[in-house]
C-alpha cells in the first residue's frame, strides 16, 4: 500500500525559523475584533505559535510565506487572503507561497468555511498583516541607509531610496525589522493604488490539482491505516438484526462491528468494503417518524393553516389593509430536499491514541470536530490535532462532524489508524439535506396597484427559522405579517449553500412577479417603487442597504436591455444574502416557436473584487449551482430512505445545460463582502419569471423538469 | 485473487488483487496513484477517467480483469511535467472551484483532442458532457478545451 508522507506545516514552520531566522508576524486573521499582533524573534515565534492562528513570514531570502487557516472547498480563500496581505506588504507575489494552517488554538472565533463569512471578517486585519510587515522592513531601511522613511518607497518587495538611487530587497533588512517594535499604526494604500488585488490571481493550489497530487482527505493514506464503511439506518428506524455472514466471507474483511444503530465494516482496502456491504443483511424497524413524500405534502397543507405558527415580524395592521384590498394574489411554492453531493463524498482519516487523536481529513469546521471528538471520547480537546485537507466541494455538507466522529468510533474500537469513506450512495442517503419548505405568500393591493399587505408564512421539515422576516420587501409595505412553522422530522437537515435563501429568494421574486403583472406594472419599476418607499418612509427595521440594492437593479435592467428588445423574453430577479447584492436577468429566445434559454445576466454589490477571477467563479457557478438545483434537484423519500441514490436519479446540471453567464460588479468601494453564496438564491427566479414571459407558465415548484406546467415547453438551453 | 502485471504510465506494476476489483480503486489503494478520483462508481460523473490505449474511460466500473496489457495512462503521467497542453489551458483560464473534478475532466478532455483537434463549440459541450462538475466549472471548462486545440 502506497505511504503517502505529507508535509508537516508545523515543522516546516520551525525548520523555516530556526535555520534562516527572519521576520515573523504572528496574528489573527479571524477571530478577535481588533487584531493582535506582536512581532516576534525565532526563538519567540516558536514558543508561541500556537498563540496565533496565521503567520506571515519573510525569509532573509526573501521568500514569504503565508499560512492560510480557513478550509478550502473551492471558494478559493486560500489564494484571496494572501493576496491582500501581498498587496498592503508590496509584495512580489511570484515570492509568495501559501501553506494550509492546521488548526491551531482555540482562541480564534472563525477558523471555518460558511456563510460567506471569511472575507468581510478578516479584510482589515489582513491588511493591517502586510502593512505592519512593511512598515517595519521600511524602518529597517531607513536605519540602515540613514535616511528619513518618508523618502523611501517599495515595489514588489524592494525597498526605494530615489534621492541615491539606493535599494534594498525586503530579505536583506528582515533581522533588523524582527528587532523593532511593533507601530502603533499602520497605513493602508489608498485601493486605487491597487497592484495584487482586483487582477486576476491564479489559484494557488492549480499545479497540483491539475497534475493529480495528493490534496483531498479521500487521498489521504498511511502505513498500516485500516478502510471502514458504515451502514446507517433509514431515518425514523433502529437495528432490529444483523445478519453479517456474508459480508464476513469476502476477502480482506477484517471485522463488522454493530454500535449506536450503525454497522461498521473494515478492511484493507476500498473495493471489499463495497462488496460486503453489499452482502450486509440488517432488518430494521421504526424508532420514530418513519417519514415518505406524501406525508411531507400532507403535513405541509396541514401546517400552512395552523394556528401555531410564530410571527416573526409584525408591522401595521395586516387584517385591515387586506380587508381594504382593492386585489389580494395569493400563491404558494414549494421546493423539495436536496442533497449537497459534494464530488468528493464524505471521509475523515482518525488515529485514536491512548491518550490522543490525530485527525486528518476534509471539514469546514476543523474545531468543531474537535469539540465533538473531545465529547466523544471524555479527553481535552488539546490532546487532539486535527490537519485540513483541501475539500472536494462542501455546500455547507462539511460543517457537520458526523463522519468524523465515525473514524474516531472505529478506530477506538480497532485500536488503529482508520480512513472512514463514504461510497456515493452513503453520501446521498446519510442525511443533512437542504430542507424542504412551502411557503404561501399574499399581498394586498389598492385601487393604484400599491402593495398596501404583505403575508408570508414559511413551513420547513427541520428547516428552523424558513424566513428571513427583515430582507425586502420588509420595510417597504406597511403592513406585515411574516410567520414560521417548523416541523421536526426525523429526516437530516444542515445548512446548504446559501441556507433558506437559496429557494426563499425564488419564491420570493417569483411571488413579486406575480404582484407587479396584477399591479399592471413592470416588474423593475415595481420593485424600484417599493425601495423608494423603504427609502423615504422605511417601515419598522431593515437588514439592507436601500441604495445598493437599487444600484445593482438599474445596473442589471441597464446591461440586459431590459424590455427594450420584444424578441428577448426577459425575467427580472434580486437579492441580498451573505452581505451581498445580486440581481439577474434571465433572457429567453423564442426559435421555431420554441422557448430558448440563452443568457443569464448579474449584477453584483459585494464591494472591492479581491480576485476578479475568483469571483467569477462564485459567481458564475453560484449561478449553475442554483440553476441545476431549480431545474433539476430533487430527493424523494419512502419509508425512511431516499430514492434517490446516486447521480443516475438524481440529476445534477452538466456542461450542455448551461446558458451563456454574464457577469457585472458595480464599484462601490465598500470593503469586500462574501461571494460564495450570494449569486446562487436569485437565478431560479430569474429563470422562472423568463419561463412565464416566454410561455405564460407560472412555475411553483422545484424542480421545474417534474412540473406539469413545464412539461410541454420544450425549454432548450443554448450557449452561443 | 490473483496476480495482475499492468502497464501504467509506461511503467510495469504487479498486483494481487480480486478479479473484480475496479481500475480505480487499485490505482488508488494499491498503487498510490490517487489523482483518479472516486465520486459515483457507476460511469456516471468522469471524475475516475484514465486513458486506455488513448481512449477516455471510466476506471470505476472496469475489472482489473478485463485491462490485460493495455496501456493504462493516469494524469499523473498525462504528461512529465504537467505541461501537456491541456494542462497548460487548464492553468491558462484559472479552471478549478475545488479542483476534485478536474483531473477527469483533463483526461477526457485530452482524449478527446487527440480524436478531434478543431472542435467546434458544440463539439466540445457534447465530449464534456459525461463529466460532472458540482461547482459549476462549465464555461472555464469549454474555454480551456478551445484554448487548448488553439495552442496545440
Ligand atoms: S466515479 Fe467513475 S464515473 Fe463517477
Ligand atoms: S471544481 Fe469542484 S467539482 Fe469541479
Amino acid at each position: 500500500m502506497a505511504n503517502i508522507t505529507k508535509t508537516n506545516r508545523r515543522d516546516f514552520l520551525k525548520i523555516a525559523a530556526t535555520a534562516t531566522g527572519g521576520l515573523f508576524i504572528g496574528f489573527y486573521w479571524s477571530g478577535c475584533d481588533s487584531p493582535k499582533m506582536q512581532v516576534l524573534s525565532t526563538e519567540e515565534i516558536l514558543s508561541k505559535a500556537t498563540d496565533f492562528n496565521s503567520f506571515l513570514s519573510i525569509t532573509p531570502d526573501g521568500d514569504i510565506v503565508i499560512y492560510s487557516p480557513n478550509p478550502e472547498l473551492g471558494q478559493n480563500i486560500k489564494t484571496s487572503f494572501p493576496m491582500v496581505v501581498a498587496e498592503e506588504l508590496d509584495a512580489d507575489w511570484s515570492r509568495v507561497r501559501v501553506l494550509q494552517a492546521n488548526l491551531d488554538t482555540e482562541k480564534y472565533e472563525r477558523q471555518l468555511t460558511g456563510g460567506s463569512g471569511a472575507m468581510p471578517h478578516s479584510w482589515e486585519r489582513l491588511r493591517k498583516a502586510g502593512a505592519t510587515a512593511r512598515h517595519l522592513l521600511i524602518s529597517a531601511a531607513a536605519t540602515r541607509l540613514e535616511v528619513d522613511r518618508n523618502s523611501l518607497t517599495t515595489e514588489k518587495g524592494i525597498i526605494y531610496h530615489k534621492d541615491s538611487g539606493k535599494k534594498l530587497g525586503y530579505g536583506e533588512v528582515v533581522l533588523d525589522a524582527a528587532q523593532l517594535e511593533a507601530p502603533d499604526e499602520v497605513i493602508f494604500k489608498d485601493p486605487k493604488d491597487f497592484k495584487i488585488i482586483g487582477t486576476p490571481v491564479k489559484n494557488v493550489d492549480n499545479e497540483d490539482i491539475f497534475t493529480g497530487k495528493p490534496l483531498f482527505g479521500l487521498d489521504f493514506y498511511r502505513e498500516g491505516m485500516l478502510h471502514a464503511m458504515v451502514q446507517r439506518p433509514p431515518f425514523g428506524m433502529k437495528i432490529k438484526s444483523v445478519d453479517d455472514a456474508s459480508a464476513r466471507a469476502i476477502p480482506g474483511i477484517q471485522d463488522v462491528i454493530v454500535y449506536d444503530n450503525n454497522v461498521a465494516i473494515v478492511g484493507n482496502s476500498t473495493w471489499p468494503l463495497m462488496k460486503a456491504k453489499r452482502r450486509l443483511n440488517v432488518s430494521y424497524e421504526p424508532d420514530g417518524k418513519v417519514e415518505s413524500s406524501f406525508d411531507h405534502d400532507r403535513i405541509f397543507k396541514e401546517l400552512l393553516d395552523s394556528k401555531d405558527a410564530r410571527a416573526m415580524r409584525e408591522d401595521g395592521d395586516v387584517d385591515t389593509a387586506f380587508k381594504n384590498a382593492a386585489k389580494i394574489v395569493t400563491s404558494e411554492y414549494q421546493c423539495p430536499f436536496l442533497s449537497h453531493s459534494p464530488m468528493e463524498p464524505m471521509n475523515f482519516f482518525a488515529h485514536v491514541k491512548e491518550d490522543q487523536v490525530e485527525l486528518i481529513g476534509p471539514t469546514q469546521t476543523p474545531d468543531s470536530a474537535r469539540v465533538q471528538t473531545a465529547n466523544l471520547l471524555g479527553i481535552p480537546k488539546e490532546n487532539i490535532s486535527v490537519e485540513i485537507t483541501r475539500l472536494g466541494g462542501g455546500f455547507g455538507r462539511r460543517l457537520r462532524a458526523d463522519y468524523v466522529l465515525e473514524a474516531v468510533e472505529i478506530s477506538k474500537r480497532m485500536n488503529a489508524p482508520v480512513k472512514v469513506t463514504w461510497s456515493r450512495e452513503d453520501d446521498m442517503t446519510g442525511g443533512a439535506y437542504r430542507p424542504a419548505v412551502r411557503y404561501r405568500f399574499s399581498a394586498a393591493l389598492d385601487e393604484a396597484g400599491n402593495m398596501i399587505g404583505y403575508k408570508l408564512r414559511g413551513v420547513g421539515m427541520n428547516a428552523g427559522n424558513s424566513v428571513r422576516q427583515d430582507n425586502f420587501p420588509s420595510g417597504a409595505v406597511e403592513n406585515v405579517l411574516i410567520e414560521n412553522v417548523n416541523y421536526a422530522s426525523s429526516i437530516t437537515t444542515n445548512a446548504w449553500r446559501a441556507p433558506i435563501t437559496n429557494f426563499l429568494a425564488y419564491a420570493e421574486q417569483s411571488f413579486l412577479d406575480e404582484v407587479a403583472l396584477e399591479a399592471q406594472k413592470d416588474p423593475v419599476q415595481f420593485r424600484l417603487e417599493l425601495l423608494e418607499k423603504a427609502k423615504t418612509s422605511p417601515v419598522g427595521s431593515v437588514n439592507y442597504d436601500v441604495d445598493r440594492m437599487i444600484g445593482v437593479i438599474k445596473d442589471a435592467a441597464e446591461k440586459s436591455n431590459w424590455g427594450k428588445d420584444g424578441n428577448v423574453k426577459q425575467g427580472f430577479s434580486v437579492y441580498f444574502s451573505h452581505r451581498s447584492y445580486v440581481a439577474q436577468v434571465a433572457n429567453i429566445e423564442m426559435e421555431n416557436n420554441q422557448p430558448v434559454l440563452k443568457k443569464i445576466i448579474a449584477s453584483t454589490d459585494c464591494g472591492i473584487v479581491v480576485n476578479p477571477t475568483g469571483a467569477n467563479h462564485q459567481v458564475r457557478g453560484g449561478i449553475v449551482d442554483g440553476m441545476g438545483h431549480a431545474m433539476y434537484g430533487n430527493l424523494t423519500f419512502e419509508n425512511g430512505l431516499p430514492k434517490q441514490k446516486n447521480f443516475d436519479s438524481y440529476r445534477l446540471i452538466r456542461m450542455k445545460e448551461v446558458p451563456e453567464v454574464e457577469v457585472h460588479y458595480l464599484d462601490s468601494g465598500f470593503d469586500p463582502t462574501g461571494l460564495g453564496e450570494p449569486a446562487l438564491p436569485p437565478t431560479g427566479g430569474a429563470i422562472a419569471n423568463a419561463i412565464f414571459a416566454a410561455t405564460g407558465r407560472r412555475l411553483r415548484s422545484q424542480p421545474f423538469v417534474e412540473q406539469k406546467e413545464f412539461s410541454d415547453i420544450n425549454l432548450e438551453i443554448k450557449r452561443g | 485473487m490473483a496476480n495482475y502485471n499492468l502497464r501504467i504510465n509506461e511503467k510495469n506494476y504487479e498486483v494481487d488483487v480480486e478479479d473484480d476489483t475496479p481500475l480505480l480503486w487499485v490505482l488508488r489503494d494499491h498503487l498510490g496513484l490517487v489523482g483518479t478520483k472516486y465520486s459515483c462508481g457507476i460511469a456516471q460523473c468522469g471524475a475516475c477517467t484514465v486513458h486506455i490505449n488513448g481512449e477516455a474511460t471510466f476506471s470505476c466500473t472496469l475489472p482489473i480483469s478485463s485491462v490485460g496489457n493495455d496501456k493504462v495512462t493516469t494524469i499523473e503521467g498525462l504528461s512529465e511535467k504537467g505541461d501537456h497542453p491541456v494542462q497548460k489551458a487548464w492553468n491558462e483560464i484559472d479552471v478549478a472551484q475545488c479542483g476534485y473534478c478536474q483531473a477527469g475532466q483533463i483526461m477526457n478532455a485530452a482524449s478527446f483532442l487527440k480524436k478531434n483537434p478543431k472542435p467546434t463549440l458544440e463539439e466540445i459541450d457534447n465530449a464534456m458532457n459525461r463529466n460532472l462538475c458540482r461547482c459549476g466549472t462549465y464555461h472555464k471548462i469549454r474555454e480551456a478545451v478551445a484554448l487548448a486545440a488553439k495552442t496545440k
